[in-house]
């Protein structure tokens, strides 16, 4: 099952929907991993939509899983690639060059949704006009507030920075600037003083 | 009082543009700098007609950044209450009006990669102001503006001097409109747009960019609401104990200031929702012309805005 419904939380906490055909002449979908599945279903709510579309898609660990059924949808443009970051440069390119009616959806991990819309909110979209649905993993971007370096994909709480070496504590507040949640040191009044890993929203 | 603060100023010019619209400029009684305000902005300008208070809301269409003087463009309005016939009549170089400060419920979006805006007749005046501003920061935008003919085109001459490129002017007598739909296609991503004119430039702006896709977020409109005159009619303001009648030519707003009951408003315009008032009971019809209520709002019965809407009925009731 790919669909995880978040708990009630503070009101930075993105919160996501389900995609639903727009007008427009064109249509930009950027997702990873099971955020193919989202579009595979929104294609069968709408004959003519996958014809107008441009898919940035980026597998992360489902390999080929998905990849076969999205070549099958009749999509205008598909692009398959390693990761975000390879991605990044097609994405901004294709904002750069969109006109105004241009429909933006992004499906997947919330990393993967918050850095598109960054670029996306640089291009001129107000983030509130731009569709998203979560789907997959529940694994964070984290911003250790410190040292200021990201984390991916963080699933557990406390976590050890990738960068400083510092524990922090998973907060759900979040920066859309950064397109990153705020991880905040939880030992610092008594070094050493860390409780057990969890596993989030377990 | 309700209403943002007053400044007490003196005419200090009258500018007839046409047949039509003249412009008023002031100069502040007391010789200190007026604030300076975003372009979009309006002032509520205080009219003593024969015993009558009017408060009617212009667009301020000055240079924002001059705190030497403020300008309003009035359009003569000879089917309406009144407001604007005093202004083009009574008003003399020299006299003493009071002004509010300036509100904005019109304003630019910044954020934007590109202005379109888009303009109806009188409907030209907060573009005066925004494109001073916009001019000042170098900002990206073009204008739309649409008007009867080159004799009431009120500002065509001074906007294609300065703006020969960003300036587009369509004279509905020359069969020459707006193609709006090749006008918007291609716009680039992050552009807004910006409507201001006759209700149906307004609703045919909104429901086009609809229809292509446009972000609600990136769609400004603002539309000259005055209140219309209609039937007289009576209101119970229960909290202030009293039974007032809204004569054919006053708003039920007016009629409840002249009650001395302080309401809040802000725009007097039905844009802004500072009015709002709950309706304790009725017996009767609302005639609800304002943007503010929901439509399931109007139906319910249950709110009003005295600034442009009206009744028509028995009794009304109000939680004022």
């Amino acid at each position: 099952m790919s669909k995880f419904n978040f708990p009630e939380s503070i009101r930075s906490r993105p919160t996501y929907g389900t995609l639903e055909a727009r007008a427009g002449k064109s249509h930009l979908f950027v997702a990873d991993a099971e955020g193919a599945e989202a579009i595979i279903d929104l294609a069968k709510t709408d004959d003519s939509l996958m014809a107008k579309s441009h898919v940035i898609y980026i597998p992360k660990d489902t390999g080929e899983k998905y990849t076969s059924q999205l070549e099958k949808l009749g999509i205008n443009q598909l692009y398959v690639g390693p990761s975000f970051a390879a991605a990044q440069a097609r994405l901004q390119r294709t904002l750069e060059r969109a006109h105004m009616g241009l429909q933006l959806y992004l499906t997947g991990t919330e990393g993967l949704m918050g850095q598109a819309q960054r670029d996306a909110m640089t291009a001129g979209i107000p983030h509130t006009a731009i569709q998203t649905e979560h789907r997959g993993s529940i694994g964070r971007r984290m911003q250790c507030v410190h040292c200021k370096g990201i984390t991916e994909d963080v699933k557990i709480d406390p976590f050890v920075c990738s960068h400083c070496g510092l524990n922090l504590f998973v907060r759900d507040h979040y920066s859309r600037r950064l397109a990153a949640f705020q991880a905040v040191c939880i030992d610092a009044e008594d070094p050493g003083n860390v409780p057990p890993s969890v596993e989030l929203y377990s | 009082m309700s209403g943002v603060e007053k400044i007490n100023v003196k005419v200090s010019a009258i500018v007839p543009l046409n047949e039509l619209v003249t412009r008023f400029e002031f100069k502040r009684t007391d010789g200190a700098l007026f604030p300076t305000f975003s372009g979009g902005a309006h002032t509520v300008v205080e009219m003593i007609d024969d015993g009558l208070t009017r408060l009617n809301p212009y667009s301020l269409m000055s240079d924002p950044m001059d705190q030497g003087t403020y300008a309003i463009s009035v359009r003569r309005d000879d089917e309406g209450r009144g407001g604007s016939l005093f202004m083009h009549n009574n008003v003399k170089v020299g006299d003493d009006m009071v002004l509010s400060n300036p509100v904005n419920l019109f304003s630019l979006d910044l954020r934007a990669k590109k202005h379109l805006m888009i303009a109806g007749g009188i409907g030209i005046t907060p573009f005066m102001a925004q494109i001073k501003q916009l001019d000042r920061a170098h900002g990206n935008w073009e204008l739309h503006y649409a008007t009867r003919n080159a004799a009431l085109g009120s500002y065509v001459d001074e906007l294609t001097a300065t703006h020969p490129n960003d300036v587009n002017v369509y004279y509905d007598d020359d069969k020459n409109f707006i193609d709006l739909e090749n006008l918007l296609d291609g716009q680039q991503l992050g552009t807004h747009i910006y409507v201001c004119g006759p209700k149906g430039m307004i609703n045919w702006v909104r429901g086009k960019t609809a229809e292509l896709g446009w972000p609600l977020e990136a769609v400004h409109y603002e539309e000259f609401l005055a209140p219309q005159p209609g039937k007289p009619f009576e209101v119970k303001l229960s909290i202030s104990n009293k039974v007032i009648t809204v004569g054919e030519n006053e708003s039920l707003l007016e009629a409840i200031e002249r009650e001395g009951v302080d309401a809040p408003y802000l725009c007097r315009g039905g844009a802004c929702g500072q009015c709002e008032t709950a309706v304790i009971g009725y017996d009767g019809k609302f005639i609800h012309r304002d943007h503010w209520l929901e439509d399931d709002e109007k139906a319910s019965g249950k709110k009003i805005m005295p600034c442009v809407s009206r009744f028509e009925g028995k009794t009304l009731v109000l939680d004022r």
